[in-house]
């Protein structure tokens, strides 16, 4: 096994990129009153690898969606590079959005089924203003999208995306995300789907593509040993709330919350001994 | 040594497509497991994990076909009976599975004490409403589940519970093998590790005699099995205990596959994954000599020409390549 450098860069002196204050979501009213994201502060700075880690029912995708702009906060305000966010009118929702962008989980309903994959590509090069290119610069940028993801341009022209397996669609979401270059990139667990063989080439492809383009990578996801594998900084998020964050080398060498002390007890390891009494049968979950 | 519960010899099945081209997805699989012991099964998705396990419990229905081969239930040969004759006879009593999506096996319009009935009804028939019950709720309770759940329907239950109430349906009859095919892999870790701790339960109590678990999560097969089995493109690659296969794995895709673990443990992250570049092979026209040699970045001209055989080597482990033992473990220390 060959040793990856892992920079101990030193993130909190970067520029902000995305923060928030006093965050929450609340769904429903009276007694069916759910509070998903509790007042929740956060920073993510330029270039930095943020992870959020929760098990179901954490509130992490709600979260994820509030950060998108998808779903309003119910309390609390976000700032997008240091300014408050705008995000009251569709244009400027779209503007937004070419700072932001998103891979889902399910890779197999994130692409428009009647749209081939040329269209989704040519998408991409059109937001970001490279509609009056000549043609064949277009697909010289498509061709070196895919290349970096390791996919043949040539053998996806004219094809529709549910000709793909589910590996080869997400990488063609890594290569959407080369071609659009924003300042954020929004995660939700692109991995819990795919083996384990595809998910290292995946997390390898989000790290390269980190470094090549500098942008801030903020992955969610409830696998903890994954989220010590590839991120600067961990949120750990319970019941809304975010318990615990720091550096993921004293989060997760060194946890302080009893929550993040049971997640990481959860986790089957192979150097120490799984300890199952930890859990009680008996309990209704 | 046990008495052996499960024997597979040299078992292979097909598939047959649409077209009426056949996919040969378990092609020359053997194995044995003894009485008290599991066995893991890891692989990359598409490589026969899931085909082995049906095949294994005689569900041959179209377009899954039987080619050849055994498998011998604690001294009962059931290879090449009728799919509805294993289905009443065998299944539930003497081998019981447990699908991946578990969580939407169960029928929602029905309780859960209803299920417990159609399986005991199955085997006997003439069992009472009341004898099935006082068995149901003496079984969920030995495993750590409230006997309440027996009057719930599906809906009302969390993933986790499901799961852990499909498990113990399925091993009413104390089945002689248990197949799990990734029991887990829909759930958060801590649902995760309560299934994990009713299997450990069920084995340490003899009510199932032996195992068969299938996922391509290594850490947790490391921690549940006793055995691991590699398996690619339909083949067996490579066989040994659960520690010599994660700390000491031979066979070029084994290691790769070892090489892709993520654990939150000290020292873990400066570790380079090594993802292994490519494809499997088109099981519809399986290359001749090695499977993994378009992949295998140690492959000579020769790994092409034949089929490569099983060595054996140590105690009871095996592997399938060219290259011997030290040859291997001398490339992999120069990396």
């Amino acid at each position: 096994m060959s040793e990856r450098a892992i920079e101990q860069t030193d993130f909190t002196n970067r520029p902000l990129c995305l923060s928030g204050r006093g965050v929450t979501k609340i769904f429903g009213l009276g007694d069916k009153r759910t509070v998903a994201v509790d007042h929740v502060d956060f920073d993510f700075h330029e270039g930095e690898f943020v992870s959020i880690v929760g098990e179901s029912g954490s509130g992490k995708t709600t979260l994820s969606k509030m950060l998108l702009g998808l779903l309003n906060a119910s309390e609390g305000e976000i700032f997008f590079q240091g300014k408050p966010r705008d995000i009251s009118t569709g244009r400027k929702k779209k503007e937004y959005w070419k700072g932001i962008q998103a891979i889902f989980q399910d890779p197999f309903s994130s692409f428009n089924t009647f749209q081939k994959i040329d269209t989704v590509l040519l998408d991409c090069i059109n937001m970001r203003g490279g509609k009056h290119l000549p043609k064949e610069k277009k697909i010289e940028m498509m061709t070196e999208a895919c290349g970096f993801v390791n996919l043949k341009f040539a053998e996806l022209t004219n094809k529709y995306p549910f000709e793909l397996s589910g590996g080869q669609m997400q990488r063609l979401m890594i290569a959407r995300i080369f071609l659009l270059r924003p300042r954020i990139l929004l995660a939700d667990e692109p991995t819990s789907m795919v083996d384990a063989c595809s998910r290292a080439t995946i997390l390898d492809m989000l790290l390269n593509l980190r470094d090549e383009i500098g942008m801030t990578v903020i992955f969610i996801t409830h696998d903890i040993g994954l989220a010590y594998y590839i991120s600067d900084t961990v949120y750990i998020m319970e019941h809304g709330k975010f318990v615990e964050f720091g550096k993921a080398d004293e989060v997760i060498l060194n946890p302080q919350a009893a929550y993040t002390k049971r997640l990481i007890s959860d986790v089957p390891k192979i150097h120490e001994e799984w300890d199952l009494s930890t859990v009680d049968l008996l309990s209704q979950k | 040594m046990g008495k052996i519960m499960l024997e597979v010899k040299n078992l292979k099945t097909k598939y047959v497509t649409r077209f009426h081209e056949d996919v040969y997805a378990v092609d020359g699989v053997s194995f044995t497991i003894e009485d008290g012991k599991s066995l893991g099964i890891a692989g990359e998705s598409g490589c026969g994990k899931s085909t082995l396990a049906l095949s294994v419990m005689g569900y041959y229905f179209s377009p899954l076909h039987y080619i050849s081969g055994d498998i011998i239930i604690d001294g009962k040969n059931i290879s090449g009976m009728k799919p509805d004759d294993v289905r009443k006879s065998i299944l539930g009593s003497e081998i019981a599975y447990i699908p991946q999506a578990a969580m939407n096996a169960l029928n929602p319009t029905q309780k859960i004490i209803r299920f417990m009935e159609d399986v005991i009804h199955a085997h006997d028939p003439k069992a009472g409403r009341k004898e099935i019950r006082e068995r149901a709720e003496a079984r969920f309770a030995e495993l750590g589940l409230p006997p309440s759940v027996l009057d719930k329907h599906a809906v009302e239950l969390s993933g986790g519970m499901k799961q852990r109430t499909v498990i113990a349906v399925s091993t009413i009859l104390n089945p002689k093998v248990l197949i799990a095919d990734e029991p887990s892999s829909a759930l958060d870790v801590t649902s995760q590790k309560m299934v994990i701790k009713m299997l450990r339960e069920l084995m340490g109590k003899g009510y199932i005699k032996s195992m068969l678990f299938i996922t391509h999560e290594l850490p947790l097969l490391y921690n549940v099995t006793d055995d691991i089995m590699v398996m690619y493109a339909g083949q067996i690659v490579e066989r040994g205990s659960a520690r010599e296969m994660v700390f000491d794995p031979v066979h070029p895709y084994s290691h790769g596959l070892m090489n892709s673990i993520l654990v939150p443990e000290e020292g873990t992250r400066g570790n380079k994954l090594t993802a292994i570049p490519g494809a499997p092979p088109n099981l519809k026209r399986p290359p001749d000599g090695c499977r993994f040699a378009e992949r295998c970045k140690y492959a000579r001209p020769e790994c092409r020409y034949s089929m490569i055989p099983e060595k054996s080597f140590d105690a009871g482990r095996m592997y399938r390549c060219l290259l011997g033992v030290d040859e291997l473990k001398e490339v992999y220390g120069h990396e």
